[in-house]
C-alpha cells in the first residue's frame, strides 16, 4: 500500500468512527453550522461533528497546523474531500473567511496578522464578510470610492459596500476601500479589516428575486480602524483582492457540491415527473435531449476539474484552465436550474403553502438564486474579458482610434 | 483513468508532430485533391507511418505491435487532426484491425495482425447501409451453403474501400434475426467476381465508396470468428473508432482555433487589431472554453480503452457527441472570423470545416449519441 492509500484508509476510518449518522444527511440550509462569536447549533450532532473537526484542524485541511489547520498537501486535502463525499459527510463549518479570507491573510499577511487572524477563523470564532461592490462599483470594481483616509494612528473610513453576503450576520468584514484618491484606478486601493461591531458600521438586507435576503448593504460613517488592520502594503490592495477573487471564483466554480438545494438531481426528477415510456426512454423527448445534453456537459466539466487537479499534481499545471471554471461552472449551474424546473413543470411554480413539497419550493428558489451565479464574483462577460486577455493574448481595445 | 500524458507518450506526441508538419501539411492533402485522386491517400506516406510504429501502436508484441495503448495512438490521431493528415490508420488500424483482434481465430490473428502492422494489409469494413449511422440496421444477407456463404446486399458508405487490399464486411447471417442479433463479419478479398465499387467523391477530399454485392462467393474460412456473435466485437470496434476520430477532430478544432487566434492578432479594421473587438474576444473565449472541456473528454476516452472500463460506451457517445458539436462550431467560427479570406479555397481553414462535417456523419451524429448516451444512463 502506498502512502496515499494509507491514508485514505485512516481518513476512512476516522470519518466511520467519528461522523454522527445525521451529519452523513444531505444538507439543508437551515443545518448549516456558520462560524461566528454567538455560535449556534442546530442539534448536538452537528456541535459534535464540528468539534471533532476542528481539534483535527479538518475544518481547514490544508492550513498549517501551527495555525490550528491540518497541514495536510494537496493530495491528502483532496482525498480527505473524497472521502467525505464518499460517505456523504456535511461541511462542518461554513466561513467565508475559510474560503477566501485566510487564503488571503496566509499570503499577504504579517506573521501578527496570520497569529491574530488564522486560529480564530480555523475554529470558527469569527464570522467573516466581504466588501467588495459598491452601488456604482460592480464589475467596474476598480472604480470604488468608499474612502480610508490616513488619521496618524487609525484610518477612518467612510461610504458604503453592496452584495455584503451575511453581513448582517458577520463579525468582521474584509473591504478594498480608496486610500490614495489622486492615484489612477487600481492603484489607490487598500485591503482592510474591520469590526463590525465599531461604532459608525451599519448594515440593511436587500431583498432578492429568490425571496431571500442573504446579501446586504453596508455603510462605515466615520469609522475609526486601526493601522494594523491593512493586509499587504499601502496602496496595494489590488494585488491581494486578484488573489482573493480566484479562491471565490473557484469555490464557485465547485458550486453545487454542497449548497442546499432538492434532494433530487435532474435525472431523478425526470424520471420522477415524467417517467419512462414503454420504449425504456423519458416520455418527453425534446427534455431528454435537454436532460442528455446537461449530464454529458456536467460530466465533461467534472473531468475537467479532475484533469487540471492531475496536471497540477504532475507539475505540468496549464495556468489557463483554471481560468475558465467559475464561467463554465456557474453557467452549467443556472442551466441546470432551468432544467429541474423544466422537469417538473407545474410543480415547479409554487411561491409557499399547501400544494408543494420542500424539494419543488427548493428547486424553485434555487433556480432563481442561481441567476446571481453568474454575476456575484465577476460576471460572465468580465470572465471572457479574462479568458481573451489572458488565455489568448488578445489585444486591448483602443477606444480612440 | 489517466487524464495526463506520461512522459514517453509525450514524447510520442512531439514525434507525430514533427513528421506529420513536416511530411504531410495539409498542403499535402491540397494536393491530394487536385491530382484526382480516388485512392484516399499516398501510399508512400502510410509506408512512412507504418515505418515509425503507429500501425502497431496499440497491438500486442506476439504479433509485431509495440503494446503502447491507445493514449498514445490517440495522441497520434491528434496530431493527424492538425495537419488533416490522410491515411488509412482509422480504417484499417482501428476499425478492421479490432475487429479481428476482438473477434477472430487465434490462426487468423497470426496470419493477419502482422501484414497490418507491417503496412502489407490495408483493410476498410463495410458496415452503414443507410444514409446515416446505423451499426445493427444490416439487410446484407450472408446465405449459408454446403462448403461457405452466398453473400448479396449493399453498403452505402465504405470508408477508404478503393485503396484497401481487402473488405471486412458486415452481414446477416441468420435470416430471422433482426437488430445486433445474428449478424457475422467476412474478410472478402475486393477483386472477386459479384462486387461492384463506385467510388465517391467527398468534400473533404477523402476516400468512400459505394459497394454492392451480387451472389459472391465465400468460404468458411472466409468468416471471421463465430457465426451469428459478432456484434459484442463490433460495438467496441466501433466505440474505439469513434473515441480515435474524436481525436482526431479535437486536434483539427484546435488547429484551427490556432489559426483562427493568430489571425485576430494580425487583422487591422477600423485601425486596430479586430481582436480588440469585445464582440469577437467573447467568441473566440467562448471556444476556448469549450476546447478545454473536449481535451478532458477525448483524454478520459482514450484511457477507459486501455483500462477496459465498463463505461466505454458511455465514455465514447460523450466524446463523439462534444467532438461533433466543437469542431462544428469551431470551423464555422472560424471561417466566420476570417471574413472574405474565409471562404476562398486558397486558405486551408475551409479543408478543416469540410472535414469536421465528413467526421460529423462518421460513427454517429451528436443525436445518435446522445440518445445512445440516454439510453445507456437509464432514460
Amino acid at each position: 500500500m502506498n502512502s496515499a492509500d494509507a491514508f485514505r484508509q485512516e481518513v476512512r476510518t476516522w470519518l466511520e468512527e467519528n461522523c454522527p449518522p445525521s451529519q452523513r444527511r444531505p444538507i439543508v440550509r437551515e443545518e448549516q453550522v456558520w462560524a461566528g462569536r454567538n455560535k449556534t447549533f442546530p442539534n448536538n450532532d452537528a456541535k459534535l461533528w464540528f468539534e471533532r473537526m476542528r481539534d483535527r484542524g479538518w475544518t481547514v485541511p490544508d492550513w498549517p497546523q501551527a495555525l490550528g489547520g491540518g497541514g495536510l498537501d494537496e493530495q491528502q486535502t483532496r482525498i480527505l474531500k473524497e472521502e467525505m463525499k464518499a460517505l456523504g459527510c456535511r461541511t462542518p463549518l461554513y466561513d467565508l473567511g475559510i474560503w477566501m479570507l485566510g487564503p488571503a491573510v496566509l499570503e499577504f499577511g504579517t506573521e501578527a496578522q496570520q497569529h491574530e487572524h488564522i486560529p480564530k477563523i480555523a475554529r470558527g470564532e469569527i464570522r467573516w464578510c466581504q466588501g467588495y461592490s459598491e452601488p456604482g462599483a460592480g464589475s467596474d470594481l476598480a472604480s470604488l470610492q468608499t474612502r480610508a483616509e490616513d488619521c496618524g494612528d487609525h484610518f477612518l473610513v467612510n461610504g458604503t459596500k453592496i452584495w455584503t453576503t451575511n453581513a448582517d450576520k458577520a463579525d468582521w468584514i474584509f473591504c478594498l476601500v480608496r486610500t490614495d484618491p489622486a492615484a489612477k484606478k487600481q492603484e489607490g486601493i487598500s485591503f482592510l479589516l474591520i469590526d463590525m461591531n465599531d461604532p459608525g458600521v451599519t448594515t440593511t438586507p436587500i431583498e432578492l428575486i429568490s425571496g431571500e435576503s442573504e446579501f446586504c448593504q453596508t455603510f462605515f460613517d466615520n469609522v475609526k480602524v486601526p493601522k494594523g488592520n491593512l493586509i499587504g502594503e499601502l496602496n496595494k490592495g489590488w494585488s491581494v483582492a486578484k488573489a482573493l477573487l480566484k479562491h471565490e471564483r473557484k469555490l464557485m466554480s465547485e458550486i453545487g457540491g454542497d449548497t442546499p438545494g432538492p434532494s433530487f438531481g435532474p435525472v431523478q426528477a425526470a424520471l420522477e415527473y415524467i417517467g419512462l415510456g414503454e420504449d425504456g426512454k423519458l416520455k418527453d423527448l425534446a427534455l431528454r435531449d435537454q436532460l442528455v445534453r446537461h449530464e454529458m456537459n456536467f460530466r465533461a466539466i467534472g473531468l475537467t476539474h479532475f484533469r487540471s487537479f492531475e496536471e497540477r499534481m504532475h507539475g505540468l499545471a496549464d495556468p489557463n484552465v483554471p481560468l475558465i471554471m467559475k464561467y463554465v461552472g456557474t453557467e452549467e449551474t443556472k442551466n441546470k436550474d432551468e432544467l429541474l424546473v423544466a422537469l417538473l413543470g407545474h410543480q415547479a411554480l409554487g411561491w409557499g403553502g399547501a400544494g408543494f413539497n420542500d424539494d419543488e419550493i427548493l428547486t424553485t428558489r434555487g433556480w432563481l438564486f442561481s441567476k446571481a451565479l453568474s454575476i456575484a464574483g465577476g460576471t460572465s462577460e468580465v470572465q471572457l474579458n479574462i479568458i481573451a486577455k489572458r488565455a489568448l493574448e488578445l489585444p486591448e481595445h483602443n477606444a480612440q482610434a | 483513468m489517466a487524464l495526463v500524458l506520461n512522459e514517453e507518450q509525450r514524447l510520442l506526441k512531439d514525434t507525430a508532430k514533427d513528421f506529420l508538419s513536416s511530411t504531410m501539411p495539409v498542403s499535402e492533402l491540397r494536393a491530394l485533391r487536385d491530382s484526382g485522386d480516388t485512392h484516399g491517400y499516398k501510399p508512400d506516406h502510410w509506408q512512412a507511418m507504418c515505418e515509425l510504429g503507429w500501425s502497431g501502436i496499440v497491438f500486442p508484441e506476439e504479433f509485431g505491435g509495440l503494446d503502447f495503448g491507445y493514449l498514445g495512438l490517440g495522441a497520434i490521431f491528434e496530431q493527424t487532426g492538425r495537419t488533416l493528415a490522410a491515411s488509412p490508420l482509422l480504417s484499417t488500424v482501428v476499425l478492421s484491425a479490432s475487429l479481428i483482434q476482438l473477434a477472430a481465430s487465434e490462426q487468423q490473428k497470426q496470419e493477419l495482425l502482422p501484414a497490418i502492422i507491417s503496412g502489407e494489409l490495408t483493410l476498410a469494413l463495410a458496415l452503414e447501409e443507410g444514409h446515416h449511422h446505423a451499426p445493427t440496421a444490416i439487410q446484407t444477407q450472408a446465405e449459408k451453403t454446403a462448403d461457405g456463404y452466398i453473400l448479396n446486399g449493399r453498403k452505402s458508405v465504405v470508408l477508404d474501400a478503393s485503396s484497401a487490399d481487402k473488405l471486412v464486411v458486415i452481414a446477416r447471417t441468420n435470416k430471422d434475426s433482426n437488430g445486433s442479433e445474428g449478424l457475422s463479419a467476412f474478410l472478402v478479398n475486393s477483386q472477386v467476381k459479384g462486387i461492384t465499387q463506385h467510388s465517391k467523391q467527398w468534400v473533404d477530399s477523402r476516400s468512400a465508396s459505394e459497394i454492392i454485392f451480387e451472389n459472391v462467393q465465400l468460404s468458411d474460412a472466409d468468416l471471421l470468428g463465430e457465426a451469428d456473435q459478432i456484434w459484442p466485437a463490433l460495438n467496441i470496434a466501433l466505440d474505439r473508432s469513434r473515441i480515435c476520430l474524436a481525436a482526431e477532430m479535437l486536434g483539427g478544432a484546435l488547429e484551427c482555433f490556432e489559426r483562427t487566434v493568430a489571425y485576430l492578432k494580425e487583422r487591422d479594421q477600423f485601425g486596430q487589431k479586430i481582436g480588440s473587438f469585445q464582440a469577437l474576444q467573447h467568441r473566440a473565449a467562448i471556444l476556448f472554453t469549450e476546447l478545454e472541456l473536449a481535451k478532458s473528454v477525448v483524454l478520459d476516452a482514450l484511457s477507459a480503452i486501455d483500462d477496459k472500463r465498463p463505461d466505454l460506451p458511455q465514455l465514447a457517445s460523450l466524446a463523439k457527441a462534444r467532438l461533433n458539436d466543437v469542431f462544428e462550431k469551431v470551423t464555422s467560427e472560424a471561417v466566420q472570423m476570417h471574413g472574405g479570406i474565409g471562404v476562398t479555397d486558397e486558405l486551408e481553414i475551409g479543408f478543416f470545416l469540410k472535414r469536421s462535417r465528413v467526421a460529423t456523419q462518421l460513427f454517429g451524429n451528436s443525436g445518435f449519441h446522445r440518445d445512445r448516451y440516454a439510453t445507456l444512463c437509464g432514460y
